[in-house]
This record gives structure tokens, sequence and C-alpha cells, in this order.
């Protein structure tokens, strides 16, 4: 069993729990199990097409998972993942 | 039920100089505070750099993971959460672009402040909707006193 911990602004979506025990093999099938879980925070965390949003980042045991092997980084027992937002914005145009 | 963001007039005075600073770049930051029954007060503010290449800060700012991992610490430490984000739209009116939303999370408070020459024209503050297709206004009471929040 690993923990997830959930931001703030996502937790009216997980009853208001801030950290979620999730029983995965990989970084990926932990996502699908918390947003089986919690059907109504898979709109935000994935887009319509079904990719990660741009916003979530996703850490094990501190690193970024981008350094590791992404959503496919594998997860074994007593694991800390952690979705941390980053946030952006502006203007309309450019990109 | 009208949701309302509450911040003193310091905050708000806050918010409104770092937009004027960052001009004509976008500036940008946390609200940190609290929300008890169904009250969002922010505390304080945590500016922060724009990410951004140099070519985009006009336009474009960006809060990397990392700056957000150290500012949930240090909002813990001070008992307080991140119950929003400002930044400043040069040059434009202070409502939410496409982009804006494509970005936003829910339940955070975005402050939005205009600033026309140099100078912060007003700010407004939103909410994204639960289906993620809109935003909706929120309320921003400015009070005189600094609001005291049990932590």
């Amino acid at each position: 069993m690993s923990v997830l911990r959930i931001p703030t602004p996502l937790r009216p979506f997980t009853e208001g729990a801030s950290e979620v025990e999730i029983n995965a093999e990989n970084v990926g099938m932990a996502l699908e199990e918390l947003t089986r879980r919690y059907p109504s925070l898979r709109k935000h965390l994935f887009t319509e097409t079904g990719d990660l949003r741009s916003y979530v980042n996703l850490f094990i045991n501190n690193e970024d998972i981008r350094h590791l092997q992404g959503v496919d980084t594998p997860v074994s027992a007593g694991d800390q993942l952690m979705i941390i937002p980053s946030i952006a914005g502006g203007l309309p145009g450019g990109c | 039920m009208t949701i309302e963001l509450k911040l003193s007039n310091k905050v708000l005075s806050q918010i409104q100089a770092n937009g004027e600073n960052a001009y004509p770049e976008e500036g940008a930051g946390l609200m940190l505070g609290k929300e008890q029954d169904g009250r969002r007060v922010v505390q304080r503010i945590l500016p922060l750099n724009n990410a951004r290449e140099d070519t985009a800060r006009h336009n474009r700012y960006l809060i990397t993971a990392e700056d957000m991992m150290s500012a949930e610490m240090e909002a813990m430490r001070m008992g307080l959460d991140i119950v929003g984000i400002f930044h400043s739209h040069p040059d434009h009116p202070n409502r939410p672009s496409e982009f804006d939303r494509d970005w936003a999370l829910p339940w955070f408070s975005y402050v939005i402040t205009s600033v026309e020459n140099g100078r912060a024209v007003g700010s407004r503050s939103w909410r994204l909707a639960d289906d993620r297709k809109s935003f909706f206004e929120e309320i921003i009471v400015v009070l005189k006193e600094h609001p005291e929040v049990k932590s």
C-alpha cells in the first residue's frame, strides 16, 4: 500500500481526504484507481482525450516522475506519491 | 449563496503593487489564508517568480511545481493553506482568458488585476466552475482591519 497526497484544491473531490491509500503497480495505475474511487476528480486530472492535464505534476518520494519512467514508474509499498500542481495563466494569444 | 473572498486593504494593495512592479510583464503569486464555515479569508500573499521565459512574460506567468511544493510547506508552517492565485493582466481587462481556464484548478480563488500603463486599475476574483467550462465571479470584500483567523 502506498500513500497518494492530494493538493488542497482537489480535496473537495476526495471527500476532503488529504491522503489516499492506494494499491497499484505503477503511477498510471495509481491514478486510475484514484479516479475510479473518486470519479468527479477525473476531469481535473485528465483532459477529454485522456492525457494528464498540463498542470498535473507527480512526484514519487520527492522525485518528479518525468525524470523516472513517467506514468510507468513502479510504485512499491510505503512509497509516497504527491500530486503537485503547477500554476499558469495569462492573456489571450501566445502559448 | 454569495461567494466571497475577504482580504484586508493592505493585502489588496500588495497584490496590486505586485502587478505594477511587474509591468509590462505579468506578476503572480499565491494567496495564503483559511476557509472556515464557507468564509474564505486571505491572510497574506507570497509573491513568486514568473518562471516563463523572457519573451513570454508579457502575457504569461508560470509558477513551477517546485515553487508550489515549497509554498505549501511554508503555508503549513504558518498554519495556513494556499487558497488562491493572483496575477496581473498588463493593459488588458481583469477577466480570465481561455488560457487561464485551461490551466485553472477548481476551488482556488483567482484574483486578476488589470494594470494599465503601469497603474493597477482594478482587481476581480474568479473561481472555476466544477464542470471546467467557465469561471464565476466571487465578490472581493475589502476589510479595513487585517482579519483574524484561528489557525
